[in-house]
C-alpha cells in the first residue's frame, strides 16, 4: 500500500527512515523547482533542497497531521532560500546566477510556441531582463512573488510562509510584481516600436 | 469615473479581488488595457525555465541526505582518518599561505595563487567543520564520550584561527565572520569536559541550530571550492 503524505509524515517522526525516504523522493522535485526559482541558482537550489529536507527531518514532530504536507514542506524550503539568499547578500557576493546559456533556453522555450518575430525579439528581450529584475527584487519579495505566481500559494500560506501578517504578504506580492512591470515594461515598448 | 489602481489590477489578475472590481474591469476601457498589459507581463514570465530533475532525482536526493540523517551516523574510525589526513594537509597550505602574506615574499607568487590557495584551504576547512557540526547536532547526551569531537574541535580550532586571520588580511569580511561564529562553538567543545551534560550538548546544538551555521559553512563551501577553482 503506498502511504499518504500524512501517513509518511507520522511514521517518519516516530523514526521511519523509510517513511521520510518516500517523503524526500517524492518532493524533491518540487522543492528544487521552487528553490530554483527563489535562488536562481542550480547549485544554491540543490542546497537548498538538501537543507529543506535536513530541516524537516528535525522537525517532524512539530509537523501537524491536520495540515497538507506539501504547504508545510515548501514553507520550510521558502525559508531554506531565503537563509540562503540574505547569506548571500551578507557576503556580498550576489554572482549573476543565470548565464546567456539559460536565457538562450528560456529564449527556445518561448520563441517555439510562438515564433513570429514580434514575439522572438520581445521574449529575448525578457529573457535578458527577468532573472536582473528578479535580482533586485527584496528577499521577501521574491519569495512571495514565486509562491505566488509560480506555486500558487494564496495570500495566507505566503503569509505563514514569511511569518508576517496578511496584508503585509499582499503588499509583498505587489511590490514584487510593480518592481517587475517596471523592468520588463521596455521589452513591450521595443516591440510596439 | 474612479479607476482602479496598479494593487488592484494585480490582486484581480491573481482572483483575489472580489466580483465589484472584476466588474469594473470589464466594464471600464481604461481599466481594461491596463490589467490587459499587466496581464501581458506576468503571463510571460510564467515560462521561466527550471532546469530539468529525472524521474531518478528522489533517489540521488535521498543518498546525499542519509549520511546526514542521525541513524545513519558513519563510523568513528573512518572519520578519524578521513578527518585527519586532510586537515594536516590544510594546515600546511594554511601556513605556507599565512607565511608569504607575513613575511611579504609575494615575488615567487601571484595575488591569484594566494587566492586560490587561501579559498580551497577555507573549504577543506569549512568541510570538516561540516562534519563536526553534524556529529554535535545529531549528537544525544546518552553519546557519553565526546574526547574524539573533543580532539577534533582543537585541530579545527588552530586552523580556524589561521584561516580567519588569513581572511581578514585579504579582506574577506563575510568569510571571516563566519570562521569567527565557528572559532566559539570549537571553543565550547575543545573547553569542554570530554563527557558533555545534556545541558551543555543543548547550548552547543542550539548554537549551530539558531545560528543557522551548518547551512551557513555549506554555502560558504561550496563558494569557496567553485571561486577557488575558477582562480
Amino acid at each position: 500500500m503506498e502511504w499518504t503524505d500524512a501517513q509518511a509524515a507520522k511514521q517518519a517522526s516516530k523514526g521511519n527512515q523509510q517513511a521520510f525516504r518516500v517523503l524526500v523522493e517524492r518532493h524533491s522535485r518540487a522543492v528544487f523547482r521552487l528553490a530554483f526559482r527563489m535562488t536562481g541558482n542550480e547549485q544554491d537550489a540543490e542546497d537548498v533542497v538538501q537543507e529543506t529536507f535536513l530541516r524537516v527531518f528535525k522537525q517532524l514532530h512539530t509537523f501537524d497531521q491536520r495540515a497538507a504536507f506539501g504547504t508545510w514542506l515548501y514553507r520550510i524550503s521558502a525559508n531554506c532560500a531565503l537563509d540562503l539568499l540574505r547569506a548571500r547578500k551578507a557576503r556580498n557576493e550576489q554572482q549573476t546566477p543565470r548565464g546567456d546559456e539559460a536565457a538562450l533556453h528560456w529564449l527556445d522555450h518561448v520563441a517555439a510556441r510562438d515564433p513570429s518575430p514580434e514575439r522572438v525579439t520581445r521574449s529575448r528581450q525578457i529573457a535578458g531582463m527577468l532573472e536582473p529584475a528578479l535580482n533586485r527584487l527584496s528577499e521577501v519579495e521574491r519569495t512571495a512573488f514565486v509562491l505566488r505566481h509560480y506555486e500558487g500559494f494564496d495570500i495566507a500560506q505566503i503569509a505563514e510562509a514569511l511569518g508576517v501578517g496578511a496584508g503585509a504578504a499582499k503588499h509583498s506580492v505587489f511590490r514584487a510584481v510593480q518592481k517587475l512591470r517596471r523592468a520588463l515594461q521596455p521589452a513591450w515598448e521595443v516591440g510596439a516600436g | 469615473m474612479i479607476h482602479l489602481e496598479e494593487e488592484q489590477l494585480v490582486h484581480a489578475y491573481y482572483g483575489e479581488s472580489d466580483s465589484l472590481f472584476k466588474q469594473h474591469i470589464e466594464q471600464c476601457p481604461d481599466c481594461r488595457a491596463a490589467y490587459q498589459r499587466l496581464k501581458e507581463i506576468l503571463d510571460s514570465v510564467t515560462g521561466y525555465p527550471v532546469p530539468e530533475r529525472n524521474q531518478a532525482y528522489g533517489a540521488e536526493v535521498w543518498a546525499r541526505l542519509t549520511p546526514h540523517l542521525p541513524l545513519a551516523r558513519p563510523p568513528a574510525v573512518w572519520q578519524r582518518w578521513w578527518v585527519l589526513g586532510p586537515a594536516f594537509a590544510a594546515l600546511l597550505a594554511i601556513a605556507f599561505w599565512a607565511g608569504v602574506l607575513t613575511e611579504h615574499r609575494q615575488a615567487g607568487i601571484s595575488v591569484t595563487a594566494r587566492q586560490r590557495v587561501l579559498l580551497l584551504a577555507i573549504s577543506d576547512h569549512l568541510e570538516r567543520s561540516q562534519i563536526l557540526l553534524t556529529e554535535l547536532s545529531h549528537a544525544n547526551a546518552e553519546h557519553a564520550d565526546f574526547s574524539f569531537e573533543r580532539t577534533t574541535a582543537r585541530d579545527l580550532l588552530t586552523e580556524n584561527r589561521l584561516l580567519r586571520e588569513s581572511a581578514l588580511r585579504a579582506g574577506d569580511i563575510a568569510d571571516a565572520g563566519l570562521l569567527d561564529e565557528l572559532e566559539r562553538v570549537f571553543l565550547n567543545v575543545a573547553n569542554g569536559p570530554a563527557t558533555l551534560s545534556a545541558n551543555d550538548l543543548e547550548q552547543i546544538q542550539q548554537r549551530i541550530e539558531s545560528e543557522g551555521l551548518l547551512f551557513k559553512v555549506r554555502i560558504t563551501r561550496t563558494d569557496a571550492r567553485e571561486k577557488g577553482q575558477k582562480l
